[in-house]
């Protein structure tokens, strides 16, 4: 590929197609930001214009923040993303370490079926899975939320395939130390993971924190919205009248998670794409 | 803690340690490892296979949410399902979301890729802000776009008519509300596909491209095919299918922006799905859509592990 960089007039055609396809890709949040700072009276006027002429994003994002318990509901979108990540990582990593070390009868059994569980799309399981936490009595709280992800297969299987990489000596020294099953996978499985569980844990919290789907079925309190339905709802209840303080909530929904990436974009980029191997 | 555990491995290498180890491993193990699946396996049972299995059984019954009881009726949801224009609809309207977004997705993620690939400068750049839509809540986003659509304030059409074109309400109209719809799926995946691909792309051995150059291909457009698109088969047959389980997904686009209007031109099946079960509590008619569905993607995976005989490596 460097033989084309000699190449002057390719370069400048790269460089225009990639940032014509940079400016729509960035379209919406340039909008967003825009919309975000314009008073009202700005924003509902033919007048195309990006910076606004009477800057109002502090007021948009005052309004926002009054209008509708912004705080609470990026509160709870922590509270399930970590109480979530927690679950999966309790549950996950002794039962992929237990894959990948332990012998036992009907281990290839039980990794044939977290294989097959990795295909199984989450919305095919919703109804089934809401009638469960219907009969428990648990809908519409924390933990009809957190309770049908503390399962991830994709969890098992990725750590499965880590230790499998951990040598074997590594582990029978440790149990000659003394050290119990339960404890060889916290204090020597665990430590020598710690890539592939931040990468795990980005793809855990960003698939949460985004999700519209779950949060929706399941709760009708306001006060347990997560963000994404937080929006929604934010948007339905203006709807058509205050898009400058929705455009803030909006801001404010995605900050978070982009922030972050910005800041750890080679570490994000990883562990989205990990969903590549469902 | 780890370094202990490293430096007592070192000795562990010692045969006779090793072997005394391995016998243990063999015998006395088998208990803690029920123990520590264990957890894992009971709650597949209950969030995964019980609910897999349920939906399917489901789909033969009349149960209605909050109903005392239920009775089996074999086919009658599938019979009443295809009798419905809506499932029709709904069915039409997901593959021609899935027709139009998988390869725009697709094409423009490898389009992009290769030229990302194809300089050195401003590399990073460019894969950060292509890849920040696929990142930030769809929801939000969706909002977002629900403006930049609106027919007189809107972003989109204020360009239009600075360009001297008609305005149009994108979303309010049920000949374009599932185009605006798929230019919103697109938007979306195109940075996750396009990160796929680089991956791929990066993969490719050097010495490929040189043997190509002394066989005589000297412009970009043959390195690209006799090398870059023969060595990404196995890349993009895997992009396509991921691409394709995730449009015939698509939902929080359509429930918050359309409700699958103006008079069901963006219905899709998930949507189907959610307002049958979940809006009318038609548990079981919910149920027998969701088999449909999923027969889909299960479709969709067995061809991707009939045609991509070896595993596809990324990232």
């Amino acid at each position: 590929m460097s033989a084309l960089s000699p190449i002057r007039p390719w370069s400048v055609i790269r460089h225009i197609v990639l940032i014509a396809g940079a400016l729509v890709m960035l379209a919406p949040f340039i909008w967003m930001l825009s919309t975000a700072s314009k008073p009202q009276t700005e924003i509902f006027s033919s007048d195309l214009h990006l910076i606004p002429y009477h800057f109002a994003l502090w007021d948009n994002l005052c309004t926002a923040f009054e209008k509708a318990n912004l705080w609470r509901f990026l509160l709870n979108g922590l509270i399930v993303t970590v109480a979530i990540f927690g679950l999966q990582v309790l549950i996950a990593l002794p039962a992929a370490y237990a894959l990948a070390k332990l012998r036992f009868l009907g281990r290839d059994v039980l990794f044939a079926l977290v294989v097959f569980c990795i295909l199984i799309p989450p919305q095919a399981t919703a109804i089934p899975v809401f009638l469960l936490l219907h009969k428990l009595g648990v809908l519409d709280s924390y933990a009809a939320l957190v309770l049908p992800f503390a399962i991830s297969v994709f969890g098992i299987f990725l750590m499965r395939q880590f230790f499998k990489t951990v040598p074997d000596d590594l582990i029978d020294a440790a149990r000659m130390d003394g050290i119990s099953e339960f404890g060889i996978v916290w204090r020597v499985m665990l430590p020598t993971a710690i890539p592939a569980v931040t990468a795990f844990g980005i793809f855990s919290v960003v698939a949460h924190w985004n999700d519209y789907f779950w949060p929706l079925i399941v709760l009708n309190s306001e006060h347990l919205r997560t963000p994404p339905l937080a929006v929604a709802h934010f948007r339905n209840n203006e709807a058509g009248t205050n898009y400058g303080p929705l455009m803030a909530a909006a801001m404010v929904i995605i900050a978070p998670l982009v922030i972050a990436f910005l800041f750890a974009q080679r570490r994000f980029i990883e562990g989205i794409t990990l969903t590549g191997i469902k | 803690m780890s370094e202990a555990s490293t430096a007592l491995g070192e000795m562990a290498i010692a045969p006779k340690a090793g072997a005394r180890a391995s016998r243990v491993r063999r015998t006395g193990r088998s208990p803690a490892g029920y123990a520590l699946a264990g957890p894992a396996f009971a709650l597949m049972l209950m969030m995964l296979i019980g609910p897999l299995a349920g939906v399917i059984a489901l789909s033969f019954t009349d149960y209605q949410l909050g109903a005392p009881s239920f009775s089996w009726i074999g086919l009658a949801n599938y019979q009443e399902m295809f009798a419905d224009r809506v499932f029709w609809i709904s069915l039409k309207n997901t593959l021609t979301y899935v027709a139009i977004v998988v390869p725009g997705a697709v094409a423009l993620g490898l389009g992009t890729a290769l030229l990302i690939q194809s300089g050195t400068s401003l590399q990073s750049w460019y894969r950060t802000i292509y890849f920040l839509p696929v990142m930030a809540t769809l929801i939000a986003m969706a909002i977002v776009w629900e403006f930049m659509l609106h027919p007189q304030f809107g972003l989109v059409n204020g360009l239009l008519r600075l360009a001297g074109l008609q305005s149009h309400s994108w979303l309010q109209d049920r000949a374009t509300a599932l185009y605006a719809l798929c230019v919103i799926g697109i938007w979306q995946a195109v940075g996750f596909n396009m990160v796929l691909f680089l991956a791929g792309i990066v993969s490719i051995p050097k010495q490929l491209y040189d043997a190509a150059e002394i066989d005589g291909a000297e412009t970009a457009w043959s390195r690209f095919a006799l090398v870059t698109w023969p060595m990404l088969g196995p890349v993009t047959l895997f992009v396509v299918v991921i691409s394709a389980i995730r449009s015939f997904q698509v939902f929080d686009t359509v429930q918050v922006l359309t409700k699958g209007g103006p008079s069901k031109s963006s219905e899709v099946l998930i949507y189907t799905m959610y307002t049958e079960s979940f809006e009318f509590f038609r548990s079981g008619y919910g149920a027998a859509v969701t088999v449909v569905f999923l027969g889909f993607v299960l479709l969709l995976t067995l061809v991707k592990s009939v045609l991509g005989g070896r595993e596809v490596h990324y990232a």
